[in-house]
């Protein structure tokens, strides 16, 4: 290092001193720092934002706000009972049937996901077939479900069936994605020794295989399930079923205080979802 | 001896009816929601079908539309910078108030722990349909669902970085006589700075596919040109649409591997 | 030089952790405190600079009072008194040059520390101090990378980098092999001579304080109820020391064998 012969040289030491970087070197290091400063700083410009069109927004938020509340669960309170009106009978239409996409999702989207992940995964299957796998999943994964969902619904029609196939096609990217991780580290010693009785691969993977994942298929279909029902009541949104399409048309109707009801009976199914999928997926394991 | 043995059997036997239950469980699930579903049988077996005859009418993607994408496709990258870096900036004092070890109170704890949970919970189609009626239509609207979507998920990762700051250091560079700020910069920015500038690049590259649906609801981005197509049965070019989110999609997780493999 | 009166401090717990104190340090003698575990030796040294704040009692360096300071002035006061901790308090993800740096943090501006753009003098300074700790050549290394020993170095660095009036040093061997302990302990004894500063280590092997020290100071209970030459030292005044059992232990631990690296300060 130049600092060491310079100290060697005669007591004389540097008094200049820069941070080492991470970076191949400083130019690089700038020209990503300019690179990104440079998109940010366009970004600002191609959205065009001012501050008139935030002070724009300003007023339009208390004016949105104020036409939310109080939100309209569709219940009334008057005389002592509770009288269910319109609203409150449509959002339990629309919760049940994006509970019933979930499930049907999960259950269907698993059974499909599972070979693909055997594809997916690197020590179970011949290369060309690893590569397949790999595409699958990849594609999955790129396409937001709602782009899956409108895709959907231009195919099959509106409704929940739109919303439980895109739900489906998006289960691979995250389901086979992390079931293939786990077989790939799974324990080469016990399958071996199964092999060495002569078994099939059929025999190995069911006997060798299937018990060493089956947990984690167990805790990442809930984990799934979770995930589809946050899905399942956005996805009416785009026409394919459940209590996002109730959402949408009292947003078209101008029915703010209705929309804010279902905003929040959608967290709370989200939140309690998240709840027990955490807790089941803690006793599994 | 005999009498661990048939413990160790009863277990079994338990151990096999929870795993019965649970299979019979799931199945009578599927079935009852596939009844709720009211699904139109026709419908279900002309299903693969119709998807193969859409996806037929779709090929080849049209190639001389792919010129006009290349906006809507940067706004979606814009859409997700701008919302990231809001999100940031407003998940930094959440996530103040939600670390237990820099929260005033148990009140501003509650409140940061709403907040992070509340905007979690609400997908970004919902923020962008209340933005669209906030800003009017617009990629505006979109950076802002965009951003406060993500507060919960930058919120809740950034208290728990804060939790595990080590204390020492910063006790170390109080010593030496250094003012707040200094203190800050030296004894905590270097200890946080990595997994921040990570979460915010990750959380870059969610959003980018999260902005590829908000023009569903007019909130900007190339979901409205997919949208547009969709209703002018413009097949070839909603095919050229995918095939760019594809690429924009993997592009941006590339992008986003290289920036975090060099913040350590 | 270093005058402590009637230093007392009660944590909210309820935890008397010192009971008046009073001592002083002189000239560039090296005084170990010794103690056991929770006699409050980490307090006292984190309360002459005021990490953690005296219940009552004053300071006195130089003819400031710390305890009277407070804000800015503080900061001033902190700057004269170099302090080594048992965890080194390094920043790990920072380069040894910028944690030397650190020490002249009381003495930049922001805008300079942000751009790392130290004084050339300060430049110079650490370059050398770094060669004089034994770690030239290392500037550039992140301290996460280094061994036990030379974190504590850099720490050492650090705190000669402030050129300090005083070096307070917390427990600077727990967590360090036997031999490095020693190498730590000399450097430390070195630098007293050199600068012409008392150092003051708090320290759990008395066998390296016996050896290193001028003078002894013996802590029990938050109480001072020892003070002397090593010499001094005799069965009967570590018995005062380390009354209780789990203290007599210790006491018959020696520079041979290393403490507990889980040790925990009194604070």
């Amino acid at each position: 290092m130049s600092h060491r012969s310079d100290s060697a040289g005669g007591g004389l030491y540097p008094e200049e001193w820069s941070r080492p970087t991470a970076f191949r070197n400083r130019w690089v290091r700038l020209g990503v720092y300019l690179s990104v400063l440079a998109f940010f700083v366009y970004s600002i410009w191609e959205i065009r934002v001012t501050p008139d069109r935030l002070l724009v927004g300003i007023e339009g938020a208390r004016t949105l706000l104020s036409s939310m509340f109080p939100p309209d669960f569709g219940l009334s309170f008057e005389g002592g009972g509770i009288s269910v009106e319109r609203n409150a009978e449509l959002i339990r239409t629309g919760v049940v049937e994006s509970l019933g996409m979930s499930v049907v999702a999960t259950v269907v989207g698993v059974l499909v996901s599972v070979p693909i992940a055997f594809m997916a995964a690197e020590n179970m299957v011949p290369r060309p077939v690893y590569y397949v796998g790999r595409v699958v999943v990849s594609v999955s994964r790129a396409f937001h479900v709602l782009v899956v969902a409108i895709i959907a619904v231009v195919a099959v029609g509106f409704g929940p069936l739109a919303g439980t196939l895109a739900m489906v096609f998006s289960t691979p990217g995250f389901f086979a994605k992390l079931l293939a991780e786990d077989l790939e580290d799974i324990d080469r010693t016990e399958l071996d020794a199964i092999r060495s009785t002569g078994a099939s691969r059929t025999q190995v993977i069911l006997y060798g295989v299937v018990p060493q994942v089956l947990p984690r298929v167990i805790g990442l279909t809930i984990y799934r399930w979770d995930i589809n029902i946050r899905a399942a009541t956005i996805i009416g949104i785009v026409g394919a079923g459940g209590i996002g399409s109730t959402l949408y048309s009292s947003f078209q109707r101008y029915e703010y205080d209705f929309s804010l009801a279902i905003v929040l009976v959608i967290v709370a199914i989200v939140m309690v979802g998240e709840g027990v999928s955490a807790y089941a997926r803690r006793r599994v394991q | 001896m005999a009498g661990e043995l048939t413990e160790w059997n009863r277990y079994d036997s338990r151990d096999h009816l929870i795993r019965y239950l649970a299979v019979l469980g799931t199945i009578v699930a599927f079935l009852v929601s596939w009844r709720l579903l009211e699904v139109n049988y026709e419908f279900a077996a002309t299903a693969p079908r119709e998807v193969s005859d859409l996806l037929s009418r779709m090929y080849p993607p049209d190639a001389a539309y792919s010129g006009e994408i290349a906006a809507p496709l940067v706004e979606t990258v814009s859409i997700a910078i701008l919302g990231t870096t809001l999100a940031f900036v407003i998940a930094i004092p959440t996530a103040y108030l939600g670390a237990e070890n820099t929260t005033p109170n148990a009140i501003t704890y509650a409140i940061g722990k709403f907040i992070i949970s509340f905007t979690r919970s609400v997908n970004v189609i919902i923020w962008a349909l209340v933005f669209v009626i906030v800003f009017g239509p617009g990629a505006l609207a979109g950076a802002f669902a965009v951003g406060f979507r993500s507060i919960g998920f930058l919120g809740k990762l950034i208290a728990e970085e804060i939790e595990e700051i080590d204390p020492v250091p910063v006790r170390a560079m109080r010593a030496t006589g250094a003012n707040a700020f200094t203190v800050a910069l030296y004894g905590i920015v270097p200890q946080v700075k990595p997994a921040l500038i990570g979460l915010a690049t990750y959380r870059w590259d969610i959003n980018v596919r999260e902005s590829t649906v908000i023009g569903f609801v007019g909130a900007g981005g190339i979901g409205l040109a997919l949208d547009g197509r969709i209703d002018a049965h413009d097949w070839n070019a909603v095919l050229t649409i995918l095939v760019a989110i594809l690429l924009i999609v993997l592009v941006s997780e590339v992008v986003s591997a290289y920036l975090r493999s060099k913040a350590r | 030089m270093l005058h402590v009166t009637e230093l007392s401090k009660t944590y909210p717990t309820g935890d008397e952790a010192l009971k008046e104190v009073s001592m002083e340090v002189d000239g560039d003698e090296t005084l170990a405190i010794i103690g056991p575990s929770g006699a409050g030796k980490s307090t006292l040294i984190a309360c002459i600079n005021r990490l953690v704040e005296p219940t009552s009692g004053t300071v006195v360096l130089d003819g400031t009072e710390i305890t009277a300071l407070s804000g800015s002035r503080l900061r001033a006061a902190r700057r004269e008194m170099g302090m080594i901790f048992q965890e080194y308090g390094l920043v790990d993800r920072l380069t040894v040059m910028e944690n030397v740096l650190s020490g002249r943090l009381g003495y930049v501006s922001n805008w300079q520390a942000f751009r790392r753009n130290f004084p050339a003098d300060d430049v110079r300074m650490a370059y050398e101090t770094l060669d004089r700790v034994g770690l030239g050549g290392f500037e550039d290394q992140r301290a996460d990378e280094l061994s036990g020993g030379q974190r504590q170095r850099v720490g050492i660095a650090r705190a000669i980098l402030q050129q300090p009036k005083i070096l307070l040093v917390d427990e600077p061997t727990s967590s360090l092999d036997p031999e490095t302990s020693r190498t730590v302990m000399e450097l430390l004894t070195e630098i007293a001579s050199e600068e012409g500063i008392p150092v003051l280590i708090n320290i759990h092997e008395i066998g390296l304080a016996v050896e290193y020290a001028d003078r002894i100071v013996g802590l029990a209970d938050g109480r001072l109820v020892f003070e002397g030459s090593p010499a001094e030292l005799d069965e009967g005044s570590m018995d005062l020391i380390y009354r209780d059992g789990e203290a007599a232990e210790e006491s018959e631990s020696t520079p041979d064998r290393p403490e507990a690296v889980g040790d925990v300060p009194s604070t």
